[in-house]
C-alpha cells in the first residue's frame, strides 16, 4: 500500500489548526475559544502522527487536549463570562501584534527558502510498532538525566500550585 | 512497512466521521420529529418548581482547580511511565532504580499536597479555613 | 495484501457492524439493568413490551424520538446542541481500536476483528476517554442551570481524579506485556501455568491492579457507587438537567457505551481476551474466541449491574479521598512491585 493523499491530509489539518487558533482570538466567548484551542490542538496531534510519531501524537491527545484543556476550562468557568464577554475583544495593539505575526512568518518563510539543503530532506522514520520503545530506550539510556530533572519540575509545579490556591500557607 | 502506516489510522478516522453522523442524524432527527409546545414555565431554568433566583454563572471553590491541576501534573508522570513500562525488560534494574528516583520525588509531592489539605473536602478542613 | 480501495471499504462495514452490536448492546444492557436489580429488589422489572419485555429498549427508543425537544432560552444554543453530540462520538469511537478476536479469512483474505490495527490502541484509549470530559463539562456548563453546572463540575473533577489511577492502574501490565498494542496484550495472555490456571493477567499478580482498574472504572463512568454527579436526592440529574428528548438519550448511550468500552478493555488488559478453553469441530473453534469475548465482557457487566443494586452512593469528600489518598498509593505502590519482580527476574 502506498501513502495515501498524504497532502490533502496535510493541508487539512493545518488548515483545520490554523482555523482554531484564529477562532481562539476572535471569538468573544472564552468557552469557544477554549473549545477552538482544542480543535487546534487535535489538528497538531493529526500532524504529529503524519510525521511518524505516534507516541507524541497520543501523548498530545492525553496531556494537552485532554489534560491542560480541562485546566483552561475550568479556569474560564471560575470567572464571570458574562461581563468579560460585554469587554472589546480587541485593543488598539492589535495591529501591533499583527505586525509581529507578518514578522515571524517572513521569518519562518526566509528560513525554508534559504536552507534547502541544509537540512535533511527526510528524516529516518521509525517503524510503528517499535516508535514507542525506541524513545523510551534514548530517553531512559542517553537523556537520562533530563528525564529526572522533569520530576523535579513536576515537584516545583505541584508546590507552585498549592501555594498559588491557598489561602493560608 | 512505513508507507501504509498513515493507512492504519484511516480507518480510526473514518469511525469518528461515522460517529458523528450518527450523532448529529440523532439531534436533527428529533428537532424535526418531536413536537414543540413551549410555555413559559418551561423555558425557565429548572429549579423543583421554585421561581429561579439569579443564574448559575456564579463562581465556585478553587478546590476544582486545584484537583484540575494535580491531575495534569499527575498525568504527565504517567505518561512518562507509558514509554518506560514497555521497555523495562531491556532495561533491567537499572531501569528500576531510575524510575525510583523519578516517582520518589514526585511522591514527595504529593505527600506535600496531602498535609497541606488540598484533598481533604470535608467541612472540617473548610471550617478551618485553610483553603 | 488488500488493496487500499478494499481495506477502507472493509474498513467502513466493520464500523458499521460495529456501531449496530453496540448500539443494541447498549439498548440490552438497559433491559437487563432494569431486570436485574428489579429482581434484586422484588420487582420484575419490564414485562409489558413484548416477552419478558424484550421490546422495552425499541419503545424507550421510540419515545425519546417522539417527545418534546425543549431548547430553554436561557441556555448556550451552540455549545448546549454540541455536548450530547461531543459525549456520544468519543464514547462510541473509543470500540474502534479494540480487537475482537484473531484475524478471520474471508475469501481468501486475512481480516483482522478490529477496526483500526493500530500499535497505540491503549493510548488512544486513554487519550479518548480523557476527551470523553468535555461532554460532561460543556453540557453542566451551558445549560446555565445551578444543578448542571454543579454536576458538570463534580462530574468532570471526579472524572479527571480517577483517571490518574485508571492510568496507573495499565502500568503493571504493560510491563508484562512490553507493548501498547492490545492484541500483543492479549497474546502475552495466553496458555497455562502449573497445567491448568490460564494466563491471564489477573492470575499474574496483577489482582489489585484489576480492583483499581474496576474502581477508577466505575467511577470513570460515573456509575453507583460514584455516580455523584447525578445524585437525584441533591442534583435532581446534575449535568443533564436541562435536556430532553433525544440530547438525554444520547447522554444515556453514551454512558452505556462507555461501560461497553470499560468491560471490553478489561477484558483484554485482565482477563486474557478472546483466550478460554477451545473444543469441538472447526467451524465452533472459529466462534468460541467471540463467545469467550462475549462472555468476559457480559460478566463484567453483570457486576457492574450487581453493584449498582447492593452498594449506596458515596458522600463526595468520601470519593476525592478514596481516588487521591487510597488508589493512587496503591496505584504505585502495585507498579513498583511489579516493576521490581520483572526487572529482577528479566
Amino acid at each position: 500500500m502506498n501513502p495515501v493523499a498524504t497532502p490533502f491530509f496535510f493541508y487539512l489539518l493545518s488548515t483545520l489548526a490554523i482555523l482554531g487558533g484564529v477562532m481562539v482570538i476572535v471569538r468573544r466567548n472564552a468557552v469557544h475559544s477554549a473549545i477552538a484551542l482544542i480543535v487546534t490542538l487535535l489538528s497538531v496531534a493529526g500532524l504529529y502522527l503524519m510525521l511518524y510519531a505516534p507516541f507524541v501524537a497520543g501523548v498530545q491527545i492525553i496531556v494537552y487536549a485532554g489534560g491542560i484543556m480541562v485546566l483552561f476550562l475550568f479556569v474560564i468557568m471560575l470567572v464571570n463570562i458574562d461581563r468579560s464577554m460585554k469587554e472589546r475583544a480587541f485593543n488598539k495593539q492589535w495591529w501591533i501584534a499583527i505586525a509581529a505575526a507578518v514578522a515571524l512568518g517572513a521569518l519562518f518563510v526566509s528560513v525554508f527558502v534559504k536552507s534547502k539543503g541544509l537540512f535533511p530532506e527526510r528524516g529516518l522514520p521509525l517503524a510503528e510498532e517499535s516508535n514507542t520503545q525506541q524513545i523510551g530506550l534514548y530517553l531512559y539510556g542517553n537523556y537520562m538525566f533530563a528525564f529526572e530533572i522533569a520530576s523535579l519540575l513536576l515537584l516545583v509545579a505541584i508546590i507552585g500550585a498549592v501555594v498559588m490556591a491557598k489561602k493560608r500557607i | 512497512m512505513p508507507e501504509n502506516y498513515i493507512v492504519r489510522y484511516l480507518p480510526l478516522l473514518f469511525h469518528m466521521l461515522i460517529a458523528a453522523v450518527l450523532a448529529g442524524g440523532m439531534v436533527v432527527l428529533s428537532y424535526f420529529v418531536g413536537y414543540r409546545r413551549p410555555t413559559r414555565a418551561k423555558m425557565s431554568p429548572y429549579e423543583c418548581g421554585m421561581t429561579p433566583v439569579g443564574d448559575a454563572r456564579g463562581r465556585f471553590s478553587v478546590k476544582f482547580y486545584l484537583v484540575a491541576m494535580l491531575f495534569i501534573l499527575f498525568d504527565v508522570e504517567a505518561v512518562f511511565l507509558y514509554p518506560w513500562a514497555v521497555i523495562l525488560r531491556q532495561l533491567k534494574m537499572f531501569g528500576f532504580y531510575e524510575m525510583m528516583v523519578y516517582i520518589g520525588i514526585v511522591l514527595v509531592g504529593l505527600f506535600y499536597v496531602w498535609k497541606k489539605g488540598v484533598l481533604d473536602w470535608n467541612q472540617t478542613s473548610t471550617r478551618r479555613g485553610t483553603i | 495484501m488488500l488493496s487500499i480501495q478494499t481495506f477502507l471499504i472493509v474498513a467502513v462495514i466493520k464500523t458499521l457492524i460495529a456501531l449496530v452490536v453496540l448500539l443494541t448492546a447498549v439498548a440490552y444492557t438497559v433491559w437487563l439493568e432494569r431486570k436485574v436489580v428489579g429482581h434484586m429488589q422484588n420487582r420484575w422489572g419490564p414485562t409489558r413490551v413484548g416477552p419478558f419485555g424484550l421490546l422495552q429498549p425499541l419503545a424507550d427508543g421510540l419515545k425519546f424520538i417522539l417527545k418534546e425537544d425543549l431548547t430553554p432560552p436561557h441556555v448556550n444554543k451552540p455549545l448546549y446542541i454540541a455536548a450530547p453530540i461531543i459525549a456520544m462520538v468519543f464514547a462510541i469511537t473509543s470500540i474502534a481500536v479494540i480487537p475482537f478476536g484473531n484475524p478471520i479469512t474471508v475469501f481468501g483474505k486475512q481480516i483482522p476483528l478490529q477496526i483500526a490495527d493500530v500499535n497505540i490502541g491503549l493510548l488512544i484509549i486513554l487519550g479518548i476517554t480523557s476527551m470523553g470530559v468535555y461532554g460532561v463539562a460543556l453540557a453542566g456548563w451551558s445549560s446555565n442551570n445551578k444543578y448542571s453546572l454543579l454536576g458538570g463540575l463534580r462530574a468532570s473533577a471526579q472524572m479527571v481524579s480517577y483517571e490518574i489511577s485508571l492510568g496507573l492502574s495499565l502500568i503493571g501490565v504493560l510491563i508484562l506485556a512490553g507493548s501498547f498494542s492490545l492484541k500483543d496484550i492479549v497474546d502475552a495472555q495466553s496458555g497455562v501455568f502449573w497445567g491448568f490456571i490460564p494466563k491471564w493477567n489477573i492470575f499474574q499478580g496483577q489482582i489489585i491492579a484489576f480492583f483499581i482498574y474496576l474502581c477508577s472504572a466505575y467511577a470513570e463512568t460515573n456509575r453507583i457507587p460514584f455516580d455523584l454527579p447525578e445524585a437525584e436526592t441533591e442534583l435532581v440529574a446534575g449535568y443533564h438537567t436541562e435536556y430532553s428528548s433525544m440530547k438525554f438519550a444520547m447522554f444515556f448511550i453514551s454512558e452505556y457505551a462507555n461501560m461497553m468500552t470499560v468491560a471490553c478493555l478489561a477484558t483484554i488488559l485482565f482477563l486474557g481476551g478472546w483466550h478460554g478453553p477451545m473444543f469441538g469441530p472447526a467451524l465452533l473453534q472459529a466462534v468460541l474466541p467471540l463467545v469467550w469475548f462475549g462472555l468476559k465482557v457480559f460478566c463484567f457487566l453483570f457486576l457492574y449491574i450487581w453493584v449498582r443494586g447492593t452498594l449506596p452512593r458515596f458522600r463526595y469528600d468520601q470519593l476525592m479521598a478514596f481516588g487521591w489518598k487510597f488508589l493512587l498509593p496503591l496505584a504505585i505502590a502495585n507498579l513498583v512491585i511489579t516493576a521490581l519482580v520483572v526487572a529482577w527476574t528479566a
